[in-house]
């Protein structure tokens, strides 16, 4: 199956020593850094949106106006409710330090009035209503509110992300294949001679295309592993730093599954370049008696 | 059975089979075969012709009078445009392309302009016949050798075609074409560029192959060539046609004086 992959030294003058010479394995490392930079993101967009989705599938929040004086009180009634899992209050100083990215330290005036804020999980089948209404026997103030329904902009927004990203990876692909398909026309072009005296002395078309085939892989290959290792580098770096989506999406990570999945992407883009190459050369042959 | 070389010659022959192995009377059939170039004027018209298994022709005519055409229907590096061509018992005139390897490599061919692949050496250049058939480096080796002495040229089997003579390129070009000892010879001009000497030993190993089995068919203008063969056939192109149907040019002119 992978028998035209060996090439002896006798096939492999045949196309002259012109490995990496010219354009391919670079064009193709450059789409290769760019397939894996943007895969990466488009991945953990996705296990953000994943364990966002997840953590407020079944959560919500009561807030109470006025403060906390009786969130002891309230956070009681919650756990009491029925179908409530889990509650825990959210202390001042930590809402006080979340809006200081807003307010700066008028955050931390005593002036701005900040509410009680309890979050709670809820089991499946639960009733809000009922919640609700038992919320309000302590607090009738206060008001319920879904974190699926707030969060949701944000979550759809992450999601689209993630297939705008997934969309650029099929692109970026599909360009590697167009500038395959000229590579290997360019081939041919430079090497018409040698294929036609092959043919006149009663080479198969397979014997040629297994010459440009075993190139053009041989090309790719280096190219896009360069260029997923750089990749690798810049990513590595970026997430050394925590910039790597982390305050805007909560510290997205990569899994061992997406990890798996990047470093499949060089061979994967191997293979595409290799098929694309092989169909182009034979389309190629085939006009030709 | 395939050839092998012993001191630059066949050993070895059984002459042009069919697929099925039967023994054939005639290895070409051309019937009404004409040849046009895209919508210009037919450069070969109203073929009919038989060459028999085993066979000497010489092809010869002006200049512009369709032999090298002629010869590239016989290589099937062309498709006549109507009429029917039979090669090795086979009708090839509209076979699928998938299925013309296997009867390119009974023919070898010499080419005007040597067809030499510039950056392999002498010895890969003969070589490339047997390696497309499938030979290992070490069924390659021996024979190659040979056959690069036999034409003189065993100390320039690592020579590239720019760094030879035009002689030598051709004598390249004819050990290709012979290296596998092929049932159908097709040579264009194979002496044009060699001296004396050595078209006479060109001509010496033709007609071993000749005599061993293959048919062999020479476009030449080289008067000398052709008087130099007695039991060659004529086939002579005017103007795109075969100008002796009926054959009775079969004795060969007397060479011009001082002629090679």
């Amino acid at each position: 199956m992978f028998a035209w992959l060996f090439a002896s030294p006798s096939e492999a003058r045949l196309l002259g020593d012109a490995r990496l010479r010219g354009p391919t394995a670079w064009v193709i490392a450059i789409m290769s850094f760019s397939i894996v930079v943007i895969a990466a993101a488009g991945l953990a967009l996705a296990t953000t949106a994943g364990t966002l989705g997840e953590a407020i599938q079944a959560r919500y929040s009561v807030e109470a106006p006025g403060g906390g004086s009786d969130v002891g009180t309230l956070l009681a009634a919650v756990r009491t409710a029925p179908g409530v899992i889990t509650a825990q209050a959210v202390s001042e100083t930590e809402m006080r330090r979340t809006l200081e990215r807003w307010l700066g330290p008028a955050a931390q005036s005593p002036d701005l009035p900040v509410p009680a804020l309890i979050n709670f999980d809820v089991a499946d089948g639960a009733k809000l209503q009922a919640i609700q209404a038992r919320v309000q026997t302590v607090a009738p103030a206060a008001t319920v509110t879904s974190h699926r329904e707030a969060v949701g902009p944000l979550l759809h927004s992450l999601r689209v992300l993630q297939w705008v990203a997934f969309g650029l990876v099929l692109l970026l692909s599909a360009a590697a294949s167009a500038a395959v398909v000229l590579a290997a026309r360019g081939a041919l072009d430079t090497h018409r001679f040698t294929i036609e005296v092959m043919h006149g002395i009663g080479a198969t078309d397979e014997q040629v295309t297994n010459l440009f085939q075993r190139k053009i892989a041989i090309d790719a290959f280096v190219g896009s592993v360069a260029g997923a290792l750089a990749a690798a580098a810049v990513l590595l770096l970026l997430s050394a730093g925590a910039a790597f989506a982390g305050e805007l999406t909560g510290g997205a990570t990569l899994s061992g599954l997406d990890l798996l999945i990047l470093a499949l992407l060089p061979l994967a883009l191997t293979a595409l370049a290799t098929w694309v190459a092989r169909q182009a050369v034979l389309a190629t042959l085939r006009k030709a008696l | 059975m395939r050839v092998s070389w012993q001191g630059g010659e066949p050993v070895a022959s059984d002459g042009a089979r069919s697929e099925g192995g039967r023994k054939l009377s005639q290895v070409a059939e051309f019937d009404s075969v004409g040849l046009r170039y895209g919508t210009g004027a037919e450069v070969l018209r109203d073929l009919d012709f038989r060459l028999a298994n085993g066979g000497f022709y010489f092809l010869t005519g002006p200049s512009g009078a369709g032999k090298t055409s002629l010869l590239k229907l016989l290589y099937l590096a062309q498709r006549p445009t109507r009429g029917r061509i039979r090669l090795f018992g086979e009708e090839l005139s509209e076979a699928p392309r998938d299925s013309l390897p296997q009867f390119r490599r009974r023919i070898g061919v010499v080419f005007q302009d040597f067809r030499l692949i510039r950056h392999l050496s002498a010895f890969d250049n003969v070589a490339l016949p047997l390696r497309i058939a499938g030979a290992t480096e070490e069924q390659v080796e021996g024979p190659v050798r040979e056959m690069l002495a036999w034409v003189g040229l065993a100390d320039r089997a690592s020579a590239r075609p720019p760094t030879l003579s035009g002689g030598e390129q051709q004598r390249v070009a004819i050990a290709r074409a012979v290296i596998n000892r092929p049932d159908l010879l097709v040579a264009d001009e194979p002496t044009g560029n060699v001296d004396a000497e050595m078209a006479q030993r060109l001509l010496h190993l033709f007609s071993s192959l000749n005599r061993l089995g293959t048919t062999v068919v020479v476009a030449t203008h080289d008067v000398g060539l052709i008087s130099a063969t007695p039991g060659a056939k004529l086939i002579r192109l005017e103007n795109g046609a075969v100008a002796d149907p009926t054959g009775s040019l079969r004795n060969p002119p007397q060479p011009a004086r001082g002629a090679s």
